[in-house]
């Protein structure tokens, strides 16, 4: 179901499908909202990196996944493990560095890692997880299980070396794994046009014979739709895809950026394609009720709230924690 | 009893732990097809077949990262960089992501990594092809260290290594290849974290590894003549590193000296002297000498390059020093 070819009428499962997809952006972007303001207050240390605006690309992606799939993404990396399906009072709980948070307080924002949603972590060096995703693929390759790996990066990944050795390397392989680049247009604090030769990012699959596609990272439907036929590729043993999502970031690179970079009326443009706005307005043509697509956005409002509310009553780690976790037996 | 080679000894031990479990397989750069840049590897792509032993282009990040994404699921890779200096190349996914995937995840993952590595001088490589790369890792918490110096610790590190719920990296040393030694059908596992008397004496503590164990040796060897007793140690693994044997050791003799073929600053031959300088002060008669090369890149030329790498000759000087202070 293409979000450009309405249907003339939802069935009540797929209406409920639909807005689902809506919750979840809206949970996101809720749960991103509160790290910015809690950061403020002093609850998130060092920095944190905010999707606001790519939420579409996470749960799009994520939702074309199936049980035994897994996920790698970046330090900007919240939505993605939050819509594999992390919960959210942990998830909060780690950005807080709190004992019972994802990893146990160890990681923080740039880190969440939940194994038992295939959300194999988030990385904090540029490009540094698509090795590892290769290597995730790998296992379901050699294994036989038929999962697929998805692994998210930025635009500006694709200027490092380790973006170059992953896709030849899958490629040559055939691994099991799709390649989903969020081009936001930044690059931290660079545009992409003075860090990057070429417009379309996804041209580079050519390079490693792969095929490569440009798709609307702010249409939910078309990231699902592109990443679903990205997976039953991989799945059926035909290798790894590029998937470039354009989209943006409607928050700096980090909390102390201020993005006071970005051309006049730029950041409106966008908000005007903003992905939660876009598919509201396409379950309203497709005939949703206006109050049922409030009461998706009130379901998240509320799950995040409580969540949150949880997660600031758990307890910082016990200094016992510190010597923990470096090694399995020592 | 058969007399094994070190190299031989590392093909054995590849090709028992490829036969003891499936979730283990091999890949590098030309360890199947070609048998490997050292032929440490001869035989294994053809017995074990490409699912489990994977030629790989010369991407030492896709290698490495590969392993590690391979152990987060729960195979056991074993991954080899062919030059231990190309650790450079990969040192991102060694240092940032292998070593604290785990305690960045609050134990969620576990990664049973080997990295498998040729390194070392002695052998006219020159400057990026010979250095003892050990030392630049042991200022990351969450490696382990393996650097074996005969045939039967070659077998019985990579057992273990391999066998480990931890990364290892397991450094092969280039000089000794050719290294022989009777080992049984089915040699020992060597414990990570457990040091080899390698020859007992009551006047000093020499400490070594690798090509320095030998050379050590051959110093103990001639310094027995003049009546001096060395008590030579072979840590095996630098980390986790077996202290109390060594301090045990310098706490009868006094006497310490560490012999490495690689310079001083930030290796573990200084941390070793730190700690029994901190630890065992009162214990010692004499300062702690530390035998090293130059702070140079290795050299090429022959002459050039003998002179860079301690010798028996200079370590059998360190010792007698010790012993006159």
């Amino acid at each position: 179901m293409n979000e450009r070819t309405r249907p003339a009428k939802l069935s009540a499962e797929e209406r409920a499908e639909q807005l689902e997809l809506l919750r979840a952006m809206h949970e996101i972007r809720f749960f991103e909202h509160e790290c910015g303001r809690l950061f403020a207050r002093g609850e998130v240390r060092g920095t944190t990196h905010l999707c606001e605006g790519q939420e579409a690309v996470s749960v799009g992606a994520c939702r074309a996944l199936r049980e035994g799939d897994s996920m790698t993404c970046t330090y900007r990396g919240h939505g993605a493990t939050l819509a594999m399906g992390a919960p959210l009072d942990e998830s909060f709980g780690e950005v807080f560095g709190r004992a019972p948070g994802l990893c146990g307080g160890k990681g923080g924002s740039m880190h969440l890692t939940d194994l038992r949603v295939g959300a194999l972590g988030s990385h904090a060096i540029v490009g540094a997880h698509l090795p590892i995703a290769n290597g995730a693929a790998f296992e379901a390759r050699y294994r036989g299980t038929g999962a697929v790996h998805a692994c998210f990066f930025g635009d500006g990944s694709t200027n490092i070396g380790a973006f170059h050795e992953s896709l030849n390397l899958a490629s040559i392989w055939k691994l099991p794994v799709v390649f989903v680049c969020e081009n936001n247009l930044y690059g931290e604090y660079s545009p992409l046009a003075t860090t990057t030769p070429i417009e379309r990012l996804a041209d580079r699959a050519a390079a490693y014979g792969m095929p490569g596609e440009r798709i609307d990272g702010n249409r939910v439907l078309e990231v699902r739709e592109a990443v679903a036929a990205a997976v039953e590729r991989a799945r059926a043993g035909e290798g790894p895809t590029l998937i470039e999502a354009m989209t943006y970031r409607q928050k700096g690179h980090s909390r102390t950026d201020p993005a006071k970079y970005r051309p006049e009326g730029e950041l409106e443009e966008w908000l005007a394609r903003d992905p939660i706005l876009l598919h509201g307005k396409w379950l309203a043509e497709a005939g949703v009720e206006q109050a049922e697509i409030d009461a998706a956005e009130a379901a998240a409002r509320e799950a995040v709230g409580e969540a949150l509310e949880r997660a600031l009553a758990w307890p910082e780690p016990e200094p016992a924690a510190l010597l923990e976790d470096v090694w399995v037996a020592s | 009893m058969t007399e094994t080679t070190y190299k031989g000894a590392i093909n054995k031990a590849i090709v028992d732990a490829l036969a003891a479990d499936d979730d283990v397989f091999f890949l590098g750069e030309d360890v199947g097809a070609a048998g490997g840049a050292f032929k440490t590897s001869v035989g294994i792509q053809e017995r074990f077949g490409e699912r489990r032993v994977l030629d790989t282009p010369i991407s030492e990040q896709a290698i490495v990262g590969l392993a590690i994404g391979a152990a987060m699921k729960g195979l056991r890779p074993l991954a080899e960089i062919m030059f231990a200096d190309f650790v450079g190349v990969a040192f991102d996914q060694i240092a940032n992501q292998l070593a604290k995937y785990r305690y960045m995840t609050g134990g969620q993952v576990k990664l049973p990594v080997t990295i498998h590595l040729a390194s070392g001088g002695g052998a006219g490589f020159g400057a990026q092809h010979s250095q003892a790369a050990e030392n630049w890792l042991l200022n990351i918490p969450g490696l382990k260290l393996a650097v074996p110096g005969t045939p039967a610790d070659a077998y019985g590190l990579m057992r273990a290594a391999v066998e480990d719920d931890d990364p290892v990296l397991f450094f092969e040393h280039k000089g000794l290849f050719n290294v022989k030694e009777d080992l049984p059908e089915e040699p020992a596992r060597v414990e990570l974290g457990r040091a080899e008397v390698v020859r007992e004496g009551d006047a000093v503590t020499v400490v070594a590894t690798q090509l320095m164990r030998h050379r050590a040796l051959e110093a103990a060897d001639a310094l027995a003549g003049k009546g001096i007793a060395v008590e030579l140690i072979d840590p095996r693994t630098l980390v986790p590193f077996d202290f109390a044997t060594i301090a045990t050791s310098v706490d009868r003799t006094n006497h310490l000296v560490v012999v490495q073929e690689a310079p001083a600053g930030g290796s573990w031959g200084a941390t070793l002297i730190s700690r029994i300088a901190a630890e065992r002060f009162e214990m010692l008669d004499a300062p702690p000498a530390l035998v090293v090369p130059p702070d140079t890149p290795v050299p090429y030329a022959g002459a050039l390059e003998a002179a860079w790498l301690p010798d028996a000759e200079k370590i059998a000087a360190a010792v007698e020093a010790s012993l006159a202070y």
